[in-house]
């Protein structure tokens, strides 16, 4: 009895003793990012193609020898755009020992919001969720990454104002996707109608967002707005683009927000020769012609390999590319101050905030990530459906910033 | 729970009103209790910690739900609504007057039990597929004023920051802190079902359920108690949506929207309608199913497939085999998992001397 006591001591020793000895060498070489993805649910149109977008960007930075030596590993979990899949894929990706988490969609940045900053894991919102996140002190661990849908109000309202030469008794009509994200514009937007004396109407659209004729109707001839500002998700931006057809109403007077820009809201519109002149809203580079893509193709054929099909569908793959670039440029950041690669949220976080003039050939917007902004400056860039394509009509701007301070603030203080 | 009421002599009447009356059962129940309250929280790592708190907030929602659904028989579709409720009217306490969290649970699960007994009122007329698209008006009806009125949402983002509950200068933030807070309420919530149902409450509830007319007849105030279900069913729903705000620190009515009461629906369905371990296998299978799913595909899934394949392979399959699964148990025995727990119970009674 005892002989057996102590060979089972010895044993017990010797299995823990091999899980000290093995744990750590598994553990360090490997860098996670949890990545939320919707492939299936609300807005899986745009999560099908952003999240290939993500993992191929993360592939050629592993396929180059990571960062630092260190290999990233992007853990992709589908949360169907509902909050507590949303909520338990997070738990596994700290589990996992992610050290930065790319959320995705409005209700689940709102969800994990407190989880992130009691952890002490930067999540990143980019071109969606609170655009008060914005403010790096208040929210120290939410990092939007992208023009908030506040920066994306008044660089719409800048834009129609260049459009139509001046924006004084001008009718512009905002048509919307009824819910808290479509809403959060409606502020900003309001204050610049009274700062440039333009008048202001909004059309809700309700959910889902497929019946949308009376308010269009109402905008073409009854309101007839000078411009429209668009901002609708999912299936709604393409019915919005047959609307306006059917109703003869102008689409090169009517710019839509970042997901109603894509090359899929267009096709659901009726494809790009019905869309002609109707303006897009990116934050990210628009096309295949960036030297990062080119790499990624490259890398695609070294394996002999077909270059994947999602690539063709730029506007989302190449956001994807530039969600992904942002997480591995913040990871390059903390490890190159601690190059062992034992780097926590913390050490991300920091990362984020010294993000400065990375452009990847044009794909990513100048950004300037502080401590304080978390949103690196709100750019984006219109593009126009034109000839059966997108074509650049601006480069990358910012307007009324100080409009947008302004909002980011009394939000601070409420 | 398995059993065996060979020899058990009752000699008094609180022997026989006790909830377990049989030693087995006690016994069952004791270690479940060691379980759950010791070794799984002691033993496991907070992310199983995490999927065991959604379950526990889904099991007092189907628990609520069951009540009206399977014990009273009033179809509702307005559940996530009455989450809803509950959740902001905490969360617009505990910001605006700071009260404490058992004062914001009362608080959401009775005005929760108000909005839900109003959206009740219809049952008094209207029963079946009638009931249920008057309790969708409700749910609709209430998301919209939720997403409108500022005053209860708190601007156009419909999104309340609560913070975390207290229990006095700890706050109770990690997984395995809202585990224990979350389970407490699951056990009182189990213990007030199992009680109610068999009370004389309950006992009108089923008796409306099985022929409303006849219920009537033998002095069963209708108009009372179909309210009442509606009542103590949302005031569950109520609860549910308080404790899911405290979960996540945040009230978002993007959370309780049509889907959210959709899924309550399919957990008591699956479960077993009126039966109390029915809600709670039904809510455990529902939140577990997809994430087991997952957990297996990402093990075997990349020995056949390439990964970025599986990893768009995943939600699809994981979604088609959730609905086969829920197809597969219903088929197998339409009356829920409750039922099928029932049927290897009985095997087992006389097991090994079945004839």
């Amino acid at each position: 009895m005892r002989f057996h006591r102590i060979t089972l001591v010895a044993l017990l020793v010797a299995l823990a003793g091999a899980l000290a000895v093995v744990s750590p060498a598994t553990a360090s070489h490997e860098i996670v990012i949890g990545m939320q993805c919707d492939r299936t649910g609300a807005t899986q149109i745009v999560g099908t193609v952003l999240c290939p977008g993500f993992h191929d960007y993360v592939a050629l930075v592993n396929s180059k020898g990571g960062v630092g030596g260190h290999k990233i590993k992007a853990l992709e979990i589908d949360h169907e755009y509902k909050v507590p899949p949303a909520v338990e894929s997070y738990e596994r990706h700290k589990k996992e020992g992610a050290v930065t988490m790319a959320v995705y969609g409005t209700p689940h940045i709102y969800a994990l919001a407190a989880k992130l900053t009691e952890d002490r894991i930067p999540g990143t919102s980019p071109g969606f969720g609170s655009a008060a996140a914005a403010d790096g002190i208040r929210y120290p661990y939410i990092f939007p990454i992208a023009a908030t849908y506040w920066s994306q109000g008044t660089a719409a309202v800048d834009f129609v104002k260049k459009q139509l030469g001046t924006l004084k008794g001008k009718k512009i009509a905002f048509i919307f996707y009824d819910n808290p994200a479509g809403r959060e514009p409606i502020e900003v937007l309001q204050d610049l109608a009274k700062i440039e004396g333009f008048e202001i109407k909004m059309f809700a659209v309700p959910p889902p967002g497929v019946e949308m004729g009376a308010q269009v109707l109402d905008i073409a001839q009854r309101f007839r707005a000078d411009f429209v500002i668009g901002h609708l998700f999912g299936g709604a931006p393409g019915v919005s683009i047959k609307e306006f057809k059917r109703v003869g109403y102008p689409l090169r007077k009517f710019v839509s927000f970042v997901w109603g820009s894509a090359e899929v809201n267009i096709e659901a519109g009726g494809g790009f020769a019905a869309a002609e002149g109707y303006y897009t809203m990116q934050f990210a580079g628009v096309g295949e012609d960036f030297p990062v893509l080119n790499e990624i193709k490259d890398m695609y054929k070294k394996q002999g390999k077909p270059v994947p099909k999602e690539m063709a569908s730029t506007v989302y793959y190449n956001r994807g590319v530039l969600i992904g670039a942002l997480h591995v440029e913040a990871i390059r950041h903390a490890v190159a101050a601690k190059p062992d690669g034992k780097i926590t949220g913390v050490d991300t976080k920091a990362g984020f905030e010294k993000i400065s003039n990375f452009t990847l050939g044009g794909l990513v917007p100048p950004l300037k990530i502080t401590a304080a902004d978390h949103e690196g400056g709100g750019l984006v860039q219109i593009w126009q459906v034109k000839g059966g394509k997108f074509v650049k009509v601006t480069d990358w701007y910012a307007a009324y910033p100080d409009v947008v301070a302004k909002h980011i603030k009394a939000a601070g203080t409420k | 729970m398995i059993q065996r009421e060979c020899g058990v002599l009752k000699t008094s009447y609180e022997a026989d009103m006790a909830l377990y009356p049989l030693p087995i059962a006690r016994w069952t129940m004791g270690a479940l209790a060691v379980i759950f309250f010791g070794i799984l929280p002691l033993t496991l790592h907070e992310y199983y910690l995490s999927i065991a708190n959604l379950v526990w907030i889904a099991v007092i929602g189907a628990l609520g739900l069951n009540i009206l659904v399977g014990y009273t028989g009033q179809v509702s579709i307005g559940h996530g609504a009455f989450m809803s409720v509950g959740a902001y009217t905490a969360a617009n306490l505990a910001t605006r007057l700071d009260s404490p969290w058992p004062v914001n649970i009362l608080a959401g699960g009775l005005m929760a039990a108000a909005v839900g007994a109003v959206v009740g009122i219809p049952s008094l007329r209207i029963k079946g597929l009638y009931l249920a698209i008057a309790t969708l008006a409700g749910q609709l009806i209430i998301e919209w004023i939720i997403n409108h009125v500022t005053f209860i949402s708190g601007g156009v983002q419909a999104s309340i920051e609560v913070p975390r509950p207290r229990l006095g200068a700890i706050p109770l933030s990690s997984q395995r802190q809202m585990y224990f807070f979350l389970l407490v309420f699951v056990v009182l919530a189990i213990v007030a079902t199992l009680n109610l149902v068999r009370s004389r409450i309950g006992r009108a509830f089923i008796a409306v359920r099985d022929q409303d007319i006849a219920a009537e007849i033998i002095g069963i105030d209708i108009f009372r108690y179909k309210l009442l279900a509606f009542a103590i069913s949302s005031f569950y729903a109520g609860v549910t949506g308080v404790l899911y705000t405290y979960f996540l620190g945040i009230a978002n009515y993007e959370q309780f929207q049509i889907n959210v009461s959709i899924d309550y629906l399919a957990m008591i369905i699956v479960g077993g309608l009126g039966s109390v371990l029915g809600s709670v296998l039904g809510a455990a299978f529902v939140t577990l199913l997809p994430i087991v799913i997952r957990l297996g595909m990402e093990a075997f899934g990349g020995v056949f497939l390439e990964p970025q394949t599986v990893l768009n392979l995943i939600p699809n399959l994981r979604l088609m085999m959730f609905g086969a699964l829920i197809i597969f148990f219903l088929v197998v025995e339409p009356e829920g998992l409750n039922r099928l727990w029932r049927n290897i119970r009985n095997y087992f009674r006389i097991w090994p001397f079945a004839y």
